[in-house]
């Protein structure tokens, strides 16, 4: 881990500096938290007072929104299928990325530079440009050997890991570059074979980069929408297309749909704010380098 | 032999799932959708596709004939989609820009801040803009109360999910979701830069807002060229925000080109017509991509002779 440098500018600050940061990030903080107070907020009101004008202050307090979010629509059954996907997806993506990483790493051979390029110029790509074609291949495999891709949780658990793939092993190989090399060669000559200097050496000082690399595609697959609204059918439904079923009701409960939201967050935010320091190096590194 | 063979194929064999994932996700769907652009692949089609008649180049020339309403409609969308990219990515990266360049510094409460400026970027997608959803709801939301009913500033309550509004709506969205990134990078990138410009320079008596001139802002160059880079490609493609925050319908004024792609061809089953379109995207950003990083490159390496 890199410690923050000694603050840059050892000059004192004058005060249009102070008062102008003073302003700016509070108006930034009330920005970036208003969503996440009406979140908090919306989720603890009974329901008259999300049916008229917006309160600030609840009129009064109750947990019932987090007990009925439960029957309004099948969010359990949501919550599995999202849990199996991500949890499917960032374990196949991390042990995927952590292979390829390590021969680009540490390999020269031809196609190296190709490879890299390719991969990560996929990310820049539309995602509807692969939705359609990706979509009809499925369909025709399942129609051709009867696996079905389409409407399943394994089509879209290959899906998300791709998603995630290309930046897993650019961060992956950025820290695996970190790692001295003499240390897995003498891991050989001890007698170890390549892989197992990889699992013995590199992956366990590699941890902090897994651990980034593993939230990150956690986040990627938990979040995505538009091949979830595509790929899934009602039994295969992922969080991120059935908390629209609240909305759709003839009545909205938004106080229901703000404590599911809440609910499905908190998983994803507390990792990474818990994470944020190996992330924050993982995710920039390449930006920055 | 074996072991020679065995250690030049390694290599291979560790790439190799990786390698077939991305054939079967990415780069064999990408080649079938320019083939099927080619084709004229409607609802008829879907179960067996290489059936579907050859279009020829029609797919493209109904996507691109102004004249009609095909046309008109993609060339609206994407004047929608450009300036909606513009203004978004402008204003995310200023956002980020300042606040990263105003907490360089330590002071009281910085780590708690920058925890709170991450939260965005962490909230997944459906669920933070589902809020804002609710937020810009015209007889319940939050904005309206304080435009209209604390602050007077409307005559009456206006819609923001549907008409003119809707793009208002959706920068703000977008902005508050991407600018955490730009943020993120830039603090990234200004402790890349050394102490002892900032100490020659205010040695030289440079004040705080000249430092920021001098050596802040030129030093986050490199940093800059990637990141408006990757924020222009994902607000130009950004698919989630406009889908969660409108549904399946989608503002004219707001009718972003993913979403304009997405609803011609699952709306209309014209698959045919819906790659056509996402081929020309992409032309679209890899031109765009291709002058920007030579026109970047050649700034930067003329800024460093």
């Amino acid at each position: 881990m890199r410690k923050p440098p000694p603050p840059p500018s050892p000059m004192a600050q004058p005060k249009s500096f102070i008062w102008t940061r003073r302003i700016f990030l509070t108006l930034l903080t009330v920005f970036t938290l208003a969503p996440v107070y009406v979140m908090l907020s919306s989720s603890l009101k009974p329901l008259q007072d999300v049916q008229g004008s917006f309160r600030w202050i609840p009129s009064g307090f109750t947990f019932r929104p987090y007990i009925d979010i439960w029957h309004t629509v099948p969010l359990a059954k949501y919550f599995v299928n999202s849990v199996i996907v991500s949890v499917s997806a960032t374990v196949a993506s991390v042990a995927v990325a952590i292979f390829a990483a390590y021969a680009v790493s540490r390999y020269r051979f031809k196609g190296r530079k190709f490879f890299t390029v390719t991969v990560l110029s996929t990310q820049m790509f539309p995602g509807i440009l692969f939705l359609l074609p990706l979509f009809l291949i499925f369909v025709n495999i399942g129609n051709a050997t009867g696996i079905a891709l389409y409407g399943s949780r394994g089509g879209l658990i290959l899906t998300y890991l791709t998603f995630s793939l290309p930046f897993s092993i650019w961060m992956l190989v950025g820290y695996f570059d970190s790692i001295p090399r003499d240390l897995d060669e003498a891991a050989m000559v001890d007698g170890c074979g390549p892989l197992g200097a990889l699992f013995r050496v590199v992956v366990p000082a590699a941890v902090p980069g897994i651990v980034a690399v593993s939230v990150y595609a956690f986040m990627t697959a938990w979040g995505e929408v538009l091949f979830a609204s595509v790929m899934t059918n009602d039994t295969t439904r992922t969080l991120a297309v059935g908390l629209q079923g609240y909305a759709t009701q003839t009545d909205v409960y938004w106080n229901q749909v703000m404590a599911a939201s809440l609910v499905v967050s908190v998983p994803v935010v507390a990792g990474f704010l818990l994470l944020q320091r190996y992330l924050v190096v993982g995710l920039t590194a390449g930006a920055v380098k | 032999m074996i072991a020679r063979l065995r250690r030049i194929g390694l290599p291979y064999l560790l790439l190799l799932p990786a390698l077939l994932l991305e054939l079967l996700i990415h780069l064999i769907p990408m080649i079938v959708g320019i083939v099927m652009s080619f084709k004229q692949l409607t609802q008829f089609f879907i179960r067996d596709w290489g059936a579907a008649p050859w279009a020829g180049l029609d797919n493209y020339r109904v996507a691109v004939d102004f004249d009609a309403p095909v046309g008109q409609a993609l060339l609206h969308s994407f004047w929608v989609t450009l300036c909606f990219t513009v203004l978004a990515v402008g204003l995310s990266w200023l956002l980020g820009t300042a606040a990263a360049i105003l907490m360089q510094d330590a002071f009281r409460g910085r780590g708690f801040l920058r925890a709170i400026f991450l939260v965005p970027y962490a909230l997944p997608v459906y669920a933070a803009v589902i809020t804002w959803s609710f937020m810009f709801q015209r007889d319940t939301g939050l904005i309206n109360h304080v435009i209209h009913d604390q602050l007077h500033l409307t005559s009456e309550r206006s819609f923001w999910l549907i008409g003119d509004n809707s793009f208002t709506a959706l920068v703000t969205v977008s902005v508050w979701r991407s600018w955490p990134f730009a943020f993120l990078c830039l603090m990234a990138g200004l402790q890349n830069i050394p102490r002892e410009l900032y100490e020659a320079a205010s040695m030289d008596g440079a004040g705080v807002w000249q430092q920021i001139r001098r050596i802040t802002l030129p030093s986050l160059r490199p940093v800059n060229q990637v990141l408006v880079l990757v924020l222009f490609l994902w607000t130009f493609n950004d698919f989630n925000t406009p889908y969660v925050l409108f549904g399946r319908s989608a503002p004219e004024a707001a009718d972003l080109i993913s979403i304009h792609i997405y609803q011609s061809s699952f709306v209309t089953w014209n698959f045919g017509s819906g790659s056509a379109m996402s081929v020309l995207l992409l032309l679209f950003l890899l031109v765009v991509t291709a002058i920007y990083l030579l026109v970047t490159s050649r700034r930067r390496d003329a800024a460093d002779a």
